[in-house]
């Protein structure tokens, strides 16, 4: 046996209530045949030119003044964002420049101040140099080298008393521009630390050079007091994209940087890169004067984009929401509008047919009518007519052939209630356009019918058999309509078997208030995804004659009568078109 | 009781008036015929009519009006009305202006002198 759990049943729950939802919204059954083809109905077409144009005109707007508003914020964020990178970078050029500048100074005026003599004096030296430490901070040594390159005088932790630097191409440059500042090396000591030098011209045209050695922490102290976020990176290169301090992220002091060097700028600047996986970052960088120094501060896009990523999804956010329900009230609405025209077309269309219907029948009732009455008074005649030849031929005797004679006569009157029959018959064809409730008795009624269609089902070699409940009550309902039904779904019945085959009619009472006609072939049957739609209107199988309204009349006469109609099928077996009907006319 | 019936059949059509009368006179009724309302009125005037078989849609005069003029001159008389199929309507109007039956054409003679008797002897 097969069993559903709770889980089960409140998944099928939910998406059935889906399912309808999703029908109230995107509405199907749309479709019609043409040519064994599907294709969208009329409505479906409507519906698709409704939710477009409505759509276009409400969604259009919201989505421009969305990217309007995207760019105008990127924009007003970029602004944003650059702006303190900007500050920063150009607090760090002053900063840096006038450190720089600071140290120049205090060489260039010890050199100035004193003279050679007093400067190669170690213990003077050495004096000036914890005065420069003390005073300055960052100085490692300081050495008086002449104008041959030598090294006169030297007070530091190294050994470097003697040493010649007449080849190094520091002391050329200092030897041209009178200072000198150079790039962040190894010492021996294996701390990164730069050089500061500066010349002092005497008047016989020889000169001096006096040179410091700065220890890269000061710029470290100075990166690292910047506060920057953990994203973000600060460091120094040099002209040739050498690391002059420790970045973050990219690499050590004296290796290369991953960045190319900036573009020459006597001004702080901000520029938008992008790396090599298309991310986007800032970069802000300033050349500091008189040194081969560019500082450089890079910020990623998380730190930057972090507001205006928000900012994005957010208003991307909304942008779906409000277009999603737009969508869905549009869709629902137009379901609902469409729907509503299609119900109206269709009841239209209804009332139409049952009009002409009704018209139709009407002509015929009154021709019938008319004939009927016609054909009574000949018939009235040639009964007594007959009657009269019967009368003479018995009061006479001898007549010759008399049996032969009477038989003729009785065969004549026969005939004559045959003709009646059908006279009455066309009677009551015409009086069913008159609507009233009487007292019916469902066999004869029954019987009644198939002497319309007895004919018809003779030559299609179908046989008909009726069966019924002794206690069958008789009912009160409409005969006019109900002969319609019984006739509707006779007829079907009859088309159905086209090759022969039988027709089971059976009555019986279902309950005290209910009998029940079930009305079966054992034709083709009807296939399950027709059995659905068969009471629609409009829907047909017979391509060519078929309305699609016989039982769509059908059943609505039912619920006119307070019954119904239900159809079995199964596809090889027949049909069953079970009619019930209340015995007492129901209250209006 | 009666023995002897006196019948007016009344009908527009003659070889139907001229056949029943045939028939009732065979059937020792005295029977008369008339395709007019104008020859009825006149022939009941003249006879002494017990029963009356009255088509009740004939031209020229409605069969209703008919009867009610012969139950206006001979309130005696007994109207037995004959109708078609489908006009079971008017017989009804019929009884209620003073007709003893109807019957439905094409009639059986027989029954028809049934009711004849028992109209007479009403």
């Amino acid at each position: 046996m097969e069993t559903i759990s709770r889980k089960d049943a409140d998944r099928l729950a939910i998406r059935d209530r889906l399912k309808s939802f999703v029908r109230r919204v995107i509405p199907g059954g749309w479709w019609e045949r043409e040519n064994g083809e599907k294709r969208s109905s009329r409505y479906a077409r409507l519906w698709r030119f409704t939710v477009l144009i409505t759509a276009g005109v409400s969604v259009t707007p919201l989505i421009i003044i969305t990217i309007y508003d995207y760019y105008q914020y990127r924009e007003a964020f970029r602004q944003e964002m650059m702006y303190p990178i900007l500050r920063l970078t150009s607090t760090m050029k002053h900063s840096m420049e006038f450190f720089l500048e600071e140290r120049r100074s205090a060489l260039a005026y010890i050199i100035e101040d004193k003279s050679f003599d007093e400067l190669a004096d170690q213990e003077i030296l050495a004096r000036i140099l914890r005065n420069m430490k003390n005073t300055f901070g960052g100085f490692v040594d300081v050495g008086l080298i002449d104008s041959t390159g030598k090294q006169r005088t030297y007070v530091g932790p190294y050994e470097l008393q003697g040493m010649n630097y007449q080849e190094q191409d520091w002391f050329n440059e200092v030897k041209l521009r009178g200072a000198y500042v150079s790039d962040v090396f190894m010492g021996y000591r294996k701390f990164p630390h730069f050089v500061v030098a500066v010349k002092h011209e005497r008047q016989n045209g020889d000169f001096y050079v006096l040179r410091a050695t700065i220890d890269t922490k000061v710029f470290n102290h100075q990166i690292y007091s910047l506060g920057l976020r953990p994203a973000s990176d600060a460091f120094i290169i040099n002209d040739k994209g050498i690391f002059q301090t420790a970045s973050r992220f990219h690499g050590n002091v004296l290796t290369p940087a991953p960045i190319p060097v900036p573009p020459y700028s006597n001004r702080p600047e901000v520029v938008e890169e992008y790396d090599g996986s298309g991310n986007p970052y800032v970069l802000g960088y300033a050349y500091i004067d008189q040194s081969p120094f560019i500082f450089v501060v890079v910020k990623g896009p998380e730190d930057l984009m972090e507001n205006w990523l928000g900012l994005r999804r957010r208003m991307f956010g909304f942008l779906a929401i409000s277009v999603g329900i737009i969508l869905l009230l549009i869709m629902g609405t137009s379901s609902y509008l469409v729907s509503r025209i299609r119900d109206a077309d269709l009841r239209q269309a209804k009332a139409l047919h049952h009009i002409q219907y009704s018209n139709k029948m009407a002509s015929i009732g009154r021709l019938a009518a008319g004939v009927a009455h016609e054909v009574n008074n000949p018939l009235a005649i040639i009964n007594e007519k007959a009657g009269l030849a019967k009368d003479l031929i018995a009061l006479s005797n001898g007549f010759p052939q008399r049996e032969k004679f009477e038989k003729l006569m009785d065969s004549i009157l026969a005939s004559v209630t045959r003709c009646s029959t059908i006279t009455h018959r066309l009677l009551g064809f015409a009086k069913r356009m008159d609507v009233k409730t009487e007292k019916i008795d469902l066999e004869a009624l029954i019987q009644e019918v198939l002497g319309f269609v007895e004919k018809e089902a003779g030559y299609r070699n179908i046989a008909v058999s009726v069966r019924s409940d002794n206690t069958l009550p008789s009912i009160e309902s409409d005969r006019g309509q109900l002969q319609q039904v019984f006739l509707n779904i006779i007829n079907n019945a009859i088309e159905e078997l086209e090759g022969g085959g039988q027709i089971d009619i059976l009555l019986r009472e279902q309950d005290q208030e209910t009998v029940e006609i079930t009305i079966s072939d054992n034709g083709r049957g009807i296939p399950e995804e027709h059995l659905h739609h068969i009471f629609e209107p409009f829907f047909t199988t017979k391509k060519d004659y078929g309305t699609g309204l016989g039982l769509s009349i059908t059943y609505g006469i039912m619920e006119k009568l307070g019954g119904g109609i239900s159809v079995r099928s199964k596809v090889g077996q027949g049909t069953s078109f079970i009619v019930a009907l209340p015995i007492r006319k129901p209250p209006l | 009781m009666k023995n002897h019936l006196r019948v007016l059949v009344i009908d527009d059509e003659e070889e139907l008036v001229s056949a029943l009368v045939e028939r009732m006179m065979l059937r020792s009724i005295d029977a008369y015929g008339a395709i007019t309302a104008r020859e009825a009125l006149r022939k009941l005037q003249e006879e002494d009519i017990d029963v009356v078989v009255l088509d009740v849609k004939m031209p020229g005069m409605d069969g209703l009006e008919l009867l009610k003029k012969i139950k206006v001159k001979h309130p005696l008389v007994q109207v037995i009305l004959l109708t078609g199929r489908g006009s079971e309507k008017e017989c009804e109007v019929g009884l209620a202006e003073g007709a003893f039956d109807y019957l439905i054409k094409p009639i059986d003679i027989e029954e028809l002198i049934g009711r004849m008797k028992l109209a007479a002897n009403s």
